[in-house]
């Protein structure tokens, strides 16, 4: 069989987020991307307001007290606004809009930031609006998958250079020149024959009164001739983050709040037969208890009981006193330690060849060497720190919510089936979001609020505790990797196999993987191995599965890379030379494909970090160096990890070099964050974060059994940035994949033990 | 039900009717509509919910409304002065661009102004110590760090 194995996108199901959206807004999927577009800012303004009028908290002006009186400005003054992302007052107030959910990624920051370079004005200068949820003035509002940077990389770019065009053009009428006479710089036009300016608030009438351009033909800015992006920029919240203003959706007040709580089945899928429902309402504080049937869609809605009380603690006491008769669904009978039991048996045996290229077969035969190992890692949770929630108000048949979703434009979609209300009636505000990771690209708890708020009334907060959070979380699946590599008597690695195991959810055709499930022979990212072979047997799954910080990725990287190094330890040869060897020559496997592989590029990430990581460098004993490489969401990682082992196998992770090629890095600040974050968290699933479950329910409950990496074992930790001309990309997830590798390997150096089975903890190692 | 009298960032409050066993933190929250102060964990375990009770560090999820009567708790919003000045903490948190969400910043900074007063030149390990009952899921330790000695630096206390 021969076949292009690289010939598709990398991350297949990490698209499907955006396809979810794209499925769910069908009926406005014509509205294109591009910024042109997007209906009119004045005639927006004459349809619905600004959003954020009245009680609503979700409009914030950052940074700017002059635009917080722009917000009440007469929409009828001759503003400039040729789009939905810039308003300029007359008064000198600008305006820009941030269009999609922040979860910490920064994108409030760095998507208006794109918009004022391209505009041409000073940062300081801007106020920022965060944007009503509205496909068809905004385009796709979501926050998963590292999309949101090389989506609006051209639509926002184009809306600043728009608008400064057509500010030109105003300058260029007024003084009765032509426009390559007059300059745009830092909010006003020069002319640049004899050195007048104009501000674009004293344009703004009579560029308002110019006809839009298209957003393609205007020309952009050139990389080199950038003053904002690049920066370290401090994000727009943060004064309202550190004086603990309300921002989260947790933080939703509105008059005669009720506080609800949303009691499910503690093994999925299960349904109520009977509960306590009186004793609960006749508690102290108590308002109502009901049960709700549910869909049977686990990320809508599940089967269980509503209780609403005057305040969070009412409302949390009383769920310690439901009682409830269940009626378990079959995911009862679904348990952690059987599912390894028998995918250790099933990837044990030769199975289903779903990919091959070369002949394995033959590899096996004629090799000199073979290694056989077994890896494996566990299903993990995404644990925000801000457990789910989401406010909902159902008054005069309109549904109204506050919801800390990274897909807000899904939610409308789903409510409209599930209460069969019109979309037209139902509002969603977004919120700032106390972490996404993957948990609210799936909206389960907006359906949970919606459906409890639609049979009461009174607006309600639905509040999650950690516990139920972490019970009804969407987990990143484990994993089961039977490896199989050959080496020639040069030490070449001639073969990889991979009998591994792809779940399927109930419900599904039975091929379709789990969310973030798949594996393909393009993860293992060594283009060069000649024969390839994957047997990809599938498992039925009922726990819920999900996207996870880098899908795919962000348990694939540890598996192949770490066995690249194992077959390089074997070969007795050098990891790095060996790793860069796997690449082959520097090309793009697909030219102009940014998903697919750009060995170049590898292996210049590759190269730089060992460099900066003190490759080859003798250490003291006890202590290893280890290197790995991924590509995930169009960014190249290469991470070095440094560790110190004592005799007791405590870890200690000293040092983490990153060197990394996103093309150019939008926000030094928020970039750099996001990659010492990812480091940490890396880090922080590696050491001791497992997901384990017992006749279909959750084991670990908190942060005790499930603990997340504290301040002192934080590494040292240095990012090399190569900055080149391709498109930019979010940060928030492709810095994930290395690390675990890259420790992994460090410790066998260290000690000569190869850790094959996640989390670390597990092979009797601890991180200090 | 109860009755209970707190001082609130300077204020005297009184929230009457409530279940004396109702954590500091959702009497913040739900009664008084302070929702700076965050939930995490509910189990003393996340720090998300920090607060000054009588000068001191204190995970408000774990503390009952009933053993604060009568006593003094300051917020993350009353940790700046009054004169619209902020605390040298939350100056050296913009300056560094700490938060990624944001959400567990109140409790590390009100953990870090506590821990400022006591040792105000920290080293590197007595930061990580003292903060590490504050997780940050976003890992913004790093910076937590190099805002904490930036605060010192400029004289911790406000
Ligand atoms: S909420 Fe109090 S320590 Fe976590
Ligand atoms: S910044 Fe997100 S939890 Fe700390």
């Amino acid at each position: 069989m021969k076949k292009d194995l690289y010939d598709h996108d990398l991350e297949p199901d990490v698209d499907m987020p955006a396809e979810f959206i794209q499925r769910l807004n069908r009926p406005s999927k014509r509205v294109s991307e591009t910024a042109d577009s997007f209906i009119p800012r004045r005639q927006f303004l004459k349809m619905s307001g600004i959003a954020g009028g009245g009680l609503v908290l979700a409009f914030s002006l950052s940074r700017s007290p002059s635009a917080k009186a722009a917000h009440h400005t007469d929409s009828d003054s001759p503003e400039f606004s040729p789009n939905a992302f810039i308003q300029i007052k007359p008064d000198g107030t600008i305006v820009l809009a941030a269009k999609n959910p922040e979860v910490g990624q920064g994108i409030k920051t760095f998507l208006p930031m794109i918009i004022a370079e391209e505009l041409e004005v000073p940062w300081e200068s801007v106020a920022i609006q965060q944007s009503a949820i509205d496909a068809k003035r905004f385009g796709p509002q979501s926050a998963g998958g590292s999309q949101s940077t090389p989506r609006n990389w051209d639509p926002l770019r184009q809306a600043g250079a728009v608008a400064r065009t057509m500010l030109i053009s105003a300058a260029a009428k007024t003084w009765g020149v032509t426009e390559s006479k007059c300059k745009a710089d830092q909010g006003f036009i020069v002319n640049e024959s004899n050195g007048k300016k104009l501000s674009y608030a004293k344009l703004a009438a009579t560029a308002a009164s110019l006809p839009v351009p298209d957003g393609k033909t205007v020309p952009l800015k050139k990389r080199s001739d950038y003053k904002l992006l690049g920066k370290f920029i401090p994000g727009v919240d943060n004064q309202d983050i550190v004086t603990g203003q309300p921002l989260f959706g947790i933080d939703q007040q509105l008059p005669g709040l009720l506080y609800a709580i949303y009691v499910k089945c503690p093994s999925f899928g299960g349904t109520v037969k009977s509960a306590n429902l009186d004793a609960i309402k006749a508690r102290l504080g108590v308002v109502d208890a009901f049960i709700l049937k549910g869909n049977g869609v686990d990320n809508e809605l599940s089967a269980g009981v509503a209780i609403l009380a005057k305040s969070t603690y009412e409302a949390f006491q009383a769920e310690k006193a439901l009682e409830v008769d269940w009626d378990k669904g079959p995911a009862s009978k679904e348990s952690w330690t059987d599912l390894q039991k028998q995918s250790r048996e099933i990837t044990s045996k030769p199975g289903k060849v779903t990919e091959e290229q070369g002949d394995l077969t033959a590899a096996l035969s004629s090799a000199a060497q073979v290694v056989e190992s077994f890896y494996t890692y566990p299903f993990l949770s995404h644990s925000n720190l801000e457990p789910q929630n989401c406010t909902a108000w159902f008054r005069d048949g309109k549904m109204e919510l506050w919801a800390p979703s990274q897909t807000p434009q899904a939610i409308a979609g789903m409510l409209s089936k599930l209460l069969d209300l019109d979309q037209s009636k139902i509002e969603v505000n977004q919120l700032r979001i106390g972490g996404g990771f993957g948990r609210r690209l799936l909206n389960d708890f907006a359906c949970e609020a919606a459906a409890i708020a639609h049979k009461v009334d009174a607006p309600i907060k639905l509040m999650w505790n950690r516990e139920s959070d972490m019970a009804h979380d969407f987990y990143r699946v484990g994993g089961f990797h039977n490896l199989t590599g050959t080496l020639d008597s040069n030490g070449r690695l001639t073969g990889l196999q991979d009998r591994t195991i792809v779940f399927t959810p109930t419900g599904g055709d039975g091929k379709r993987p789990v969310r973030g499930g798949n594996v393909r022979a393009s993860n293992i990212q060594c283009p060069e191995i000649p024969n390839v072979r994957i047997e990809a047997n599938s498992l039925p799954l009922q726990v819920p599965a999900g996207w996870w910080r880098a899908p795919g990725s962000c348990s694939l990287a540890w598996v192949f890379q770490s066995f690249i190094h194992e077959m390089a330890v074997t070969a007795k040869r050098d990891h790095l030379e060996f790793l860069v060897e796997q690449f082959g020559e520097p090309r793009w496997l697909k030219k102009g494909k940014a998903q697919i592989l750009n060995t170049e590029r590898a292996i210049n990430v590759t190269k730089l970090a060992a460099e900066k990581g003190d490759w080859g460098k003798p250490m003291k004993k006890g202590q290893g160096r280890g290197l790995s490489f991924y590509f995930s969401h169009l960014g190249y990682f290469a991470e070095i990890a440094e560790v110190t082992v004592d005799s007791a196998n405590n870890v200690t992770v000293d040092r983490v070099v990153v060197a990394a090629d996103v093309g150019m890095l939008l926000n030094k600040s928020g970039g750099e964050n996001q990659v010492e974050g990812s480091v940490i968290d890396g880090i922080s699933t590696l050491a001791d974060q497992e997901i384990t479950f017992e006749n279909g329910a959750v084991k670990e409950s908190n942060f005790d059994t499930y603990p997340l990496l504290r301040m002192p074992a934080q590494p040292k930790i240095e990012i090399h940035w190569i900055t080149s001309d391709y498109s930019p990309t979010g940060l928030g997830e492709p810095a994930f994949p290395p690390l675990a590798a890259a420790v992994t390997n460090a410790i066998h150096q260290a000690t000569g033990k190869r850790i094959r089975t996640m989390p670390i903890s597990k092979e009797g190692f601890q991180i200090t | 039900m109860a009755t209970i009298k707190i001082n609130v960032n300077g204020e005297e409050r009184e929230i009457s009717d409530i279940d004396p066993n109702t954590p500091l933190l959702w009497t913040l929250r739900d009664n008084l509509q302070m929702v700076g102060t965050k939930f995490g964990c509910g189990k003393g375990l996340c720090g998300a919910c920090t607060v000054h009770l009588n000068g001191n560090a204190a995970r408000s999820c774990s503390i009952p409304i009933s053993a604060v009567d009568g006593q003094s708790v300051t917020t993350i919003e009353g940790l700046a002065a009054k004169a619209h000045k902020l605390h040298p903490l939350q100056e050296a948190w913009m300056e560094h661009d700490v938060p990624q969400c944001g959400y567990c910043q109140a409790g590390q900074i009100m953990n870090a102004a506590a821990f400022l007063s006591r040792n105000s030149t920290p080293s590197d390990s007595d930061i990580d110590d003292a903060m590490a009952g504050n997780l940050c899921r976003c890992g913004t330790y790093q910076r937590i760090r190099k805002a904490i000695h930036t605060a010192a630096t400029k004289g911790g206390v406000a």
